[in-house]
């Protein structure tokens, strides 16, 4: 109600042209780099269209977002990192429970998932080309793949810090492994697995589309090493605008969904 | 309870850890031999570990592995000055920092690899798209950190400086820069990880440069046991070298 009652005076003040400093320096920034975009793009220094003007992008994206087939290729997309956070995410889940609940096997297995998570994952895609052919199923096992390590290791991380009082309860209440999991381990470190999985989801996106300009008839990656092999600049930074939107926004959807369990718990 | 605190932490983990490697791989072996497993989709892990000596004569590995190397340095070097440089200025402008310092970390969570064609574009399929891929990937978390750094001097050094009545000059160059070098090395180090990865992984997309192409180059001719014995490499060379910046880290920080 307070949001509703502000939001007039807000328009208000900005309307009469009442800037902050700080908004003030963030659009003169954002002019100059349109500013030195568009005398790059009409010097004529670049080669055809390496630096096309914003106009031209601009119509470009219009053009994108107009296309039925896009949204086709967007869904593929989607679809596949949807099946690749599924599939990591739930395998990093089981196996992070399972390192954080038992020292052993976390000093035994953990060193080698903490120094192969930084490794870069796209080097395994001929051997998943091999084993799940160049369709979707590849570039689903590439997003798992590299999903996997930030989910398990922060699952494992989160499992260690568990109250001890928590598991003491469930275990007064004998509760098996699998309720132990799903009503006492899950439910304690739900901020750590989202946080887990915000990482996991960006992750995943960069896998998945990698996998997609490398070898793909189909999905976002496709159509951006498409339009760069056709030398269709202006689309080519259409698509990639539309991807940087779309990774930000999944990410920022995840983080306000952990804050807002935040607030909640 | 006692004894069982003597296993956890005694040399049992780390053989059971190696153990466990050694049971998968003689596992895998036994389901090629009994043709439970394709060996033209997976190569007999005795074949892997064969053709590593293949692979390292024959296919340069040595010089690649220099050449990616090189790359990273190249790229390192460039986000040390720039990265360093962005955060000192961001820090003394604070208006400028209040203006871009939430861009900077978004850009720190972007997915900059995806950029590659751009860069491709701008630079050509060259050593210098695969340096600046590098460097785009490092530049944020040490732009950050450095910031962080310099913020966070202790007051009781900033209050000697004045009662030695420094210049601003003299109080960047002798308290508060020392004062940050901890948190830029985390940044660097973070900066030198985020380049390796990018480096190796734009060198197998644009199929150019040291590592990242000699496993395209191996997958291509369809050499399967040089193919896992390459990606084996490359995961050793990574390993080992955020291995040694973890090290060099700590050796800094001490």
């Amino acid at each position: 109600m307070a949001d509703t009652l502000g939001a007039p005076s807000r328009a208000a003040t900005r309307a009469a042209g009442v800037l902050g400093p700080v908004t003030m320096v963030r659009i003169a920034i954002v002019a100059a780099i349109v500013l030195i975009w568009e005398a790059a793009a009409a010097s004529g220094l670049f080669y055809r269209d390496v630096v096309p003007s914003v106009v031209a992008v601009a119509r470009a994206l219009v053009r994108v977002l107009a296309d039925a087939s896009f949204y086709w290729h967007l869904s593929v997309t989607m679809l596949e990192i949807a099946a690749a956070l599924a599939i990591g995410g739930t395998a990093g889940l089981v196996i992070g429970i399972a390192l954080g609940g038992s020292r052993l096997l976390s000093k035994a297995i953990e060193p080698y998932l903490y120094y192969l998570g930084p490794t870069p994952k796209i080097i395994f895609f001929p051997v998943l080309i091999m084993l799940f052919g160049i369709g979707p199923g590849s570039k689903v096992a590439m997003g798992a793949i590299s999903c996997f390590f930030p989910i398990v290791l922060s699952v494992a991380a989160a499992m260690r810090q568990i109250p001890l009082v928590l598991i003491r309860v469930g275990q007064s209440f004998r509760a098996g492994p699998w309720d132990m999991a799903l009503k006492v381990y899950i439910p304690a470190m739900r901020h750590p697995i989202i946080n887990g999985f915000r990482l996991g989801l960006g992750i995943a996106l960069i896998g998945t589309l990698l996998a997609e300009t490398k070898m793909s008839n189909r999905g976002i990656g496709h159509l951006i090493i498409q339009a760069y092999a056709l030398f269709d600049m202006p689309r080519m930074y259409a698509m990639l605008i539309i991807l940087f939107a779309f990774a930000i926004g999944a990410n920022s959807l995840l983080a306000r969904a952990g804050k807002a369990d935040g607030t909640m718990g | 309870m006692t004894s069982r605190l003597r296993i956890d932490d005694g040399p049992l983990p780390a053989l059971m850890g190696l153990a466990g490697i050694a049971a998968l791989l003689l596992l895998i072996e036994g389901l090629i031999s009994v043709g439970l497993l394709n060996p033209f989709i997976v190569p007999k892990p005795s074949q892997v570990i064969g053709s590593f000596y293949r692979v390292v004569v024959e296919e340069n590995v040595l010089e690649r592995f220099v050449l990616t190397i090189k790359e990273c340095l190249f790229a390192v070097a460039l986000v040390t000055i720039v990265g360093v440089s962005i955060g000192v200025l961001l820090h003394r402008v604070s208006l400028l920092r209040q203006a871009t310092e939430t861009w900077v970390a978004a850009f720190a969570s972007a997915p900059v690899v995806l950029m590659y064609p751009l860069f491709l574009v701008m630079f050509g399929r060259s050593a210098l798209t695969i340096v600046m891929m590098g460097f785009a990937a490092g530049l944020p978390p040490v732009i950050l950190k450095t910031i962080e750094g310099l913020s966070s001097t202790r007051r009781v050094l900033l209050a000697v400086g004045q009662s030695f009545k420094l210049t601003p000059r003299q109080m960047f160059w002798k308290i508060q820069l020392p004062s940050s070098l901890p948190a830029i090395f985390v940044g660097l180090k973070l900066g030198l990880i985020f380049a390796l990865i990018n480096i190796v992984g734009v060198e197998f997309l644009i199929n150019f440069g040291g590592l990242g192409q000699l496993i395209n180059d191996l997958a291509e001719r369809y050499d399967l046991p040089g193919t896992y014995a390459a990606i084996s490499f490359v995961v050793v060379v990574s390993v080992g070298f955020f291995m040694i910046a973890e090290r060099a880290e700590r050796w800094l920080i001490r």
